[in-house]
C-alpha cells in the first residue's frame, strides 16, 4: 500500500520536459522567462511542429542561444521575434499573425461555423412553421386515388 | 402494367422539389475537397518546403573564414559582380553526396562561380570529404558555429541559393540538387541572370 502511494507520487511530482540543456540558460530569471515565451511562440524549422522551447534539435538550440543573446544586448521581445522572422519569414512563428494571407486561416473556422449554425436554425425554423399550419386539402385527384386504395381488392372497375 | 387505363400519377410529371437537391449537397463539397486535395497533391509542391524571406532580398552581411589549409573565405561583398551559387554543405550530410555531382556540373558552367558554405562541419573532415569526391568550389567558408547560415535562413543541409550580380538573392532550393533540378531551374536561371540582375527578370516574366 505504501509502495502504491510512493508509486503515485512519484508520478504526481513530473517536471515539464523541455529541451533546454544546463548552461543554456540565462543568468537574469527575468529575462530568462522572457525566452522562454519567446521561444514557444517559435517554430522549430528542422521539426516544423514544435516549438523551439520543445525541441532537442541542433538548429533549435542555435535559435535559443540567438534568442537570449539577443535579450541580453537589450532588444524587446517584438525585436527578437523580428530578427527571426526576417530571416525564417512568418513561417516560424507557431501563431501565424492576422494579414490578408492568413484571413482564411484565421476566419475559416468561425465562418463555417457560422454558416452551419444558420443553416440549422433557418431548416429547424422552416420545419416549425411547416409543423404549424394546417395540411392543404386534397385535390380531387388525390380523393380519387385514395377512395381506389380504399376499396376492397377486386372491387376496381 | 401501364396497360392500365387509370394513370398512376407518374413521378415524371412532379418537378424534383428543390430541397431535395439539397441531399446532393454533401456529395458535392466532398467532391470539390477531392479534386482541391489532389490537385495540391499532384502538383508535387513539398508542403513542408518553407518560403524563404530572404528571396529577392540582397544577401546577409557576413564574412566567413577560410577552411584551415584553404586560402579563401568568402563575405558578401565577394557576392557582387557575377552571378553565384551559394551552396551549404558538410562531410556528415548524406543528401549533399547526392548532390555533389550536380555541382560539380554546375561549376563547370561558363558564367557562374559556386561558392560553398561549409556548415558545422570539421575543418579535416570538409577537407577530406572535397579532396576524396573533388572541390567544385571557387572559394569555402567555414560557417563552424552555424551562424552564418542562420543569416541566410538555412534550416537543412543541403541548401542552395542564386545571387546575381548585384548580390540579391534570386533563388532557393532545399534539399539536394537533383540532375532534373539543376536542368530545369538552376541552369537556365543561372543563364538568365549572366546579363540581367533578379529584379529586371522576373518584372519582366511578371
Amino acid at each position: 500500500m505504501r509502495g502504491l502511494l510512493i508509486l503515485i507520487a512519484a508520478f504526481a511530482i513530473v517536471w515539464p520536459a523541455f529541451a533546454l540543456e544546463p548552461g543554456e540558460a540565462l543568468k537574469d530569471p527575468a529575462l530568462e522567462r522572457r525566452a522562454r515565451e519567446i521561444s514557444k511562440e517559435l517554430r522549430c524549422l528542422v521539426c516544423q511542429n514544435q516549438s523551439i522551447d520543445d525541441s532537442d534539435a541542433p538548429l533549435a538550440r542555435d535559435l535559443r542561444r540567438i534568442v537570449r543573446e539577443r535579450l541580453a544586448k537589450g532588444d524587446s521581445n517584438r525585436q527578437v521575434v523580428m530578427y527571426i522572422t526576417a530571416r525564417y519569414g512568418d513561417f516560424v512563428l507557431l501563431r501565424p499573425p492576422v494579414k490578408p494571407v492568413t484571413w482564411l486561416l484565421w476566419f475559416g473556422p468561425p465562418l463555417l461555423f457560422l454558416i452551419g449554425a444558420g443553416g440549422l436554425v433557418w431548416r429547424m425554423r422552416r420545419r416549425r412553421r411547416a409543423r404549424q399550419t394546417a395540411p392543404e386539402p386534397l385535390s380531387d385527384a388525390e380523393k380519387r386515388k385514395l377512395r381506389r386504395l380504399e376499396q376492397p381488392e377486386g372491387g376496381e372497375t | 402494367m401501364s396497360g392500365n387505363s387509370t394513370p398512376e400519377p407518374s413521378l415524371k410529371g412532379t418537378p424534383l422539389k428543390r430541397s431535395h437537391l439539397f441531399f446532393f449537397l454533401p456529395a458535392v463539397v466532398f467532391l470539390a475537397v477531392a479534386i482541391v486535395v489532389a490537385w495540391f497533391m499532384m502538383s508535387g509542391r513539398d508542403p513542408q518546403a518553407i518560403p524563404s524571406a530572404l528571396l529577392d532580398r540582397p544577401a546577409p552581411a557576413f564574412s566567413l573564414p577560410a577552411l584551415a589549409g584553404l586560402d579563401q573565405g568568402f563575405s558578401r561583398a565577394d557576392l557582387v559582380g557575377q552571378v553565384t551559387v551559394v551552396n551549404v554543405f558538410a562531410s556528415w550530410c548524406t543528401p549533399c553526396l547526392a548532390e555533389h555531382p550536380s555541382i560539380m556540373q554546375l561549376s563547370k558552367t561558363p558564367g557562374v562561380r559556386v561558392f560553398g558554405l561549409n556548415y558545422k562541419n570539421k575543418d579535416d573532415q570538409a577537407l577530406a570529404w572535397l579532396k576524396r569526391h573533388g572541390n567544385p568550389y571557387a572559394r569555402i567558408g567555414a560557417d563552424r558555429d552555424g551562424r552564418v547560415a542562420i543569416e541566410w535562413g538555412v534550416y537543412g543541409v543541403p541548401e542552395t541559393f542564386i545571387v546575381d550580380r548585384t548580390g540579391v538573392i534570386c533563388f532557393k532550393k532545399v534539399g539536394p540538387v537533383t540532375p532534373q533540378v539543376l536542368s530545369e531551374q538552376i541552369l537556365p536561371l543561372v543563364k538568365a541572370l549572366r546579363d540581367k540582375d533578379c529584379r529586371t527578370l522576373k518584372a519582366g516574366q511578371g
